[in-house]
């Protein structure tokens, strides 16, 4: 049953990237794309905890905590870029 | 495993990936950019705490140990998307009056204004004497 269930999630998981990606590729406005890129980042940490699942391996993890620090800091700095024109004043 | 943990894990799994495909649906649904910052920041990000917390159960029928891991990844996400959401409506509001953005506005119409002759509090200049701006002098 957990096989699949975590089958079924990762297509929810690659249906919802491909969603992203539009949204990247079109958004209108410039917040638009770095909301996408903001949840891609999301999305592939949980592609990350849904392959571990699948492979009965917890090594993945520290690879998904770097991918949601470098997510969150890499967000921030084009939002401040966009604001201030410059990162650290 | 037992029968009663596989359910719950099954079921955790489940949610988790309806709740991502719903955010990143909202995110490619909804018709203005303010409303589409509510799709990733809520649903996405309470789909991955459930796909975490069905991972941290997992392991822990599996290999009977409690991991710590997935609490600090869920603890990080959940503490840092508001902060991305607000960062990225203050760049949508700063675009927005320079003017930069021509998108038409949605049913719902612009953000409303703050009150009688006031800015937003993002857009108004930090006061003289304040400690932080007295810092650079």
């Amino acid at each position: 049953m957990i096989a699949i269930a975590l089958q079924v999630a990762a297509g929810a998981v690659a249906l919802s990237l491909l969603f992203n990606g539009y949204r990247l590729l079109k958004g209108p406005a410039l917040g638009d794309r770095i909301v996408a890129l903001d949840t891609m980042v999301i999305n592939v940490i949980a592609v990350i905890v849904l392959i571990g699942m699948m492979g009965d391996t917890a090594t993945y993890f520290e690879a998904a905590l770097l991918l949601a620090m470098v997510g969150f800091v890499s967000t921030i700095a084009y939002c401040k870029f966009l604001l201030r024109g410059d990162i650290i004043e | 495993m037992n029968g009663v943990m596989d359910i719950a894990i099954a079921a955790l799994i489940l949610l988790g990936g309806g709740f991502v495909l719903i955010g990143s649906w909202g995110l490619v649904r909804l018709p203005s950019t303010m409303e589409r910052l509510h799709g990733p920041t809520k649903a996405t990000t309470l789909g991955l705490g459930a796909l975490l917390l069905a991972s941290m159960l997992y392991f822990q029928a599996k290999l009977g140990i409690w991991s710590v891991h997935e609490v600090l990844i869920s603890l990080f996400l959940f503490i840092t998307a508001p902060i991305s959401a607000n960062m990225i409506a203050k760049v949508h509001l700063h675009r927005l009056r320079i003017g930069a953005i021509t998108e038409p506005d949605s049913i719902a119409g612009p953000p409303p204004r703050p009150g009688e002759d006031g800015a937003w509090a993002t857009y108004e200049a930090p006061e003289q004497k304040t400690q932080a701006s007295t810092a650079n002098t």
